[in-house]
């Protein structure tokens, strides 16, 4: 048996903890990850919810966003809602700079304020019944590319994606007590562990 | 009598309340800064800012100034929401329900029912399961903290003495709200009962912050932080993000730093040139409060590097002055208003 992956949950700003709660559950290790030297160590990473804007900020010192662009150019990353945000192609309302690895176009704040923000239970591709998706602030995923394959709607719109060992959600599932779409990115970094 | 309000739908079912503090969650590690206008909400958020409170005065003008200090105007709250892509927060007086409908209905974020302005009703807080809205609200203690919570608030903040500059009483409600936490944890289920008579807080909220040893809602901090070394204190002693009020765009005097940039009408009246619309009427002003607000931000990331902090400190050009906590009369004090 191989040693059982490094999962880190990127904690520059936002919903980090519970990430890592969640992970803590279905028994993964996680480490939180504040400083670019810390990722050379990781086999996967998660980038939570927050404010994408802290977050481009942040990324700006010691040549974060560098190392960062060049990991989820090669990891498994699992992305929700500022974390898909990030990993778009192309980000608009307003455009700002992101890693363009996912092949999908974003907008942010898409849904109105806070006082929009919604808990919606819909049918998706993973099995197991009706998922929860916790809405807050969301973004929406306006384009999607041929490569991307699409795990759960709302209104028509993407809300879960997966781009080969790249997951994305424009919701919260680290905010309800449904574990399985934290299972699906861990099955997703075991499937590319093993497959190395 | 629950108040209704346009769309707001009492969270019977908890999903209001999971949604509310769901907001709060993607707030934490950041810096909520007060800001008085269009050019200081465009600092905030290009310094990292994870909101902005969008209001008439900061606390230090209100305690300079004096008067009835009230919700901000409308109008200024929807300048500033129609900048800010990051959530933008606003005040309302405690017990002013009419103020936090109307901040509602401007769809603000977060609702503050803030001590910093005059109370509106010297017994009751807001019924805050009626709206929509989140809300923040302050508290110096365990008790305090847990009936803000029953009434709804979806996220707790130290009060701290506001518009001071001075950390001392955010240090002492944080350690006291910790350490009244701390004693729960160990009591036996038959001392949950006089707890809660003693905090003056619901039994059933006392029994959930005995077993899991911290608030059901996130617990930040606010309350006269004003230097990057405050912001990690505050962060150390357990804080899970930071307010921070007039420490960023006032200088001596209770006088804001002059950040606007020349507008076109300064051109027109030949205040400035054309080529100068848009630039910094006042560099140096400007770049001090850009300065501190990249500085609070940096240190409350890296809250526990203190080389990190440190160099955040070095960048940071001036400072507020500050009036120390203790030199207020018993009757000025913030803190003290809320019940």
């Amino acid at each position: 048996m191989s040693h059982s992956p490094a999962i880190g949950v990127l904690a520059l700003q936002g919903a980090f903890e519970i990430h890592a709660k969640r992970l803590a559950e279905l028994g993964a290790t996680t480490t939180l990850v504040r400083k670019p030297g810390q990722l050379g160590a990781l086999d996967a990473l998660v980038i939570p919810g927050g404010e994408s804007t802290t977050f481009l900020k942040h990324l700006e010192h010691a040549g974060f966003y560098d190392a960062l662009d060049a990991f989820v150019h090669a990891k498994p990353v699992f992305g929700t809602c500022a974390g898909c945000i990030l990993l778009a192609k192309e980000v608009t309302n307003p455009p700002q700079r992101s890693f363009g690895v996912l092949d999908i176009d974003v907008e942010r704040n898409a849904y109105g304020r806070q006082n929009d923000s919604a808990i919606l239970t819909s049918e998706t591709s993973l099995p197991g019944g009706p998922l929860e998706m916790v809405f807050i602030r969301a973004p929406r995923i306006t384009r999607v590319g041929p490569s991307v394959e699409i795990l759960a709607t709302r209104d028509g719109n993407p809300t879960l994606i997966r781009q080969g060992r790249l997951l994305a959600a424009t919701f919260h599932p680290e905010l309800t007590e449904d574990t399985r779409v934290h299972q699906l990115f861990l099955n997703i970094v075991r499937e590319v562990s093993s497959s190395l | 009598m629950a108040l209704n309000n346009g769309n707001s739908t009492p969270d019977s079912n908890g999903a209001g309340l999971r949604l509310k503090t769901g907001l709060a969650e993607m707030l934490k590690g950041g810096v909520i800064m007060d800001v008085m206008n269009v050019a200081q909400a465009r600092i905030a958020e290009e310094a990292g800012a994870v909101a902005v409170m969008a209001l008439e005065r900061v606390p230090a003008m209100i305690r300079a100034e004096g008067g009835v200090a009230r919700m901000a105007s409308p109008k200024l709250i929807k300048e500033i929401m129609a900048i800010a892509t990051i959530p933008v927060m606003a005040k309302a007086r405690i017990g002013h329900f009419a103020e936090a409908q109307i901040l509602q209905s401007l769809g603000v974020d977060f609702i503050d029912e803030s001590e910093v302005l005059t109370p509106a009703d010297e017994t009751y807080h807001i019924d805050k399961h009626a709206f929509t809205t989140p809300f923040v609200c302050g508290a110096r203690n365990l008790g305090e903290a847990l009936r803000r919570i029953a009434e709804g608030a979806a996220m707790i903040r130290t009060k701290g003495e506001p518009g001071t500059g001075d950390v001392v009483h955010a240090v002492q409600h944080m350690r006291q709200i910790t350490r009244e936490i701390k004693a729960l944890t160990v009591l036996g289920d038959e001392e949950l009962y006089n707890a809660a008579k003693v905090h003056g807080a619901p039994y059933e909220l006392i029994r959930m912050v005995a077993k899991a040893g911290k608030l059901p809602v996130p617990n930040f901090s606010a309350g006269g932080i004003a230097t990057p070394a405050d912001a990690s204190l505050m962060m150390q002693l357990g804080a899970e993000s930071i307010f921070v009020g007039s420490g960023i765009f006032m200088k001596e005097g209770a006088i804001p730093l002059d950040v606007e940039p020349w507008s076109k009408g300064d051109a027109e009246v030949g205040l400035c040139t054309t080529k100068d619309v848009g630039q910094p009427r006042n560099p140096a002003d400007r770049a001090e409060a850009v300065s501190r607000a990249r500085a609070i931000v940096l240190a409350t990331l890296h809250f526990d590097d203190p080389k990190i902090v440190s160099e955040a400190s070095e960048a940071v050009i001036g400072s507020m002055k500050g009036l120390a906590a203790a030199a207020i009369e018993e009757k000025d004090l913030m803190q003290t208003r809320g019940w």
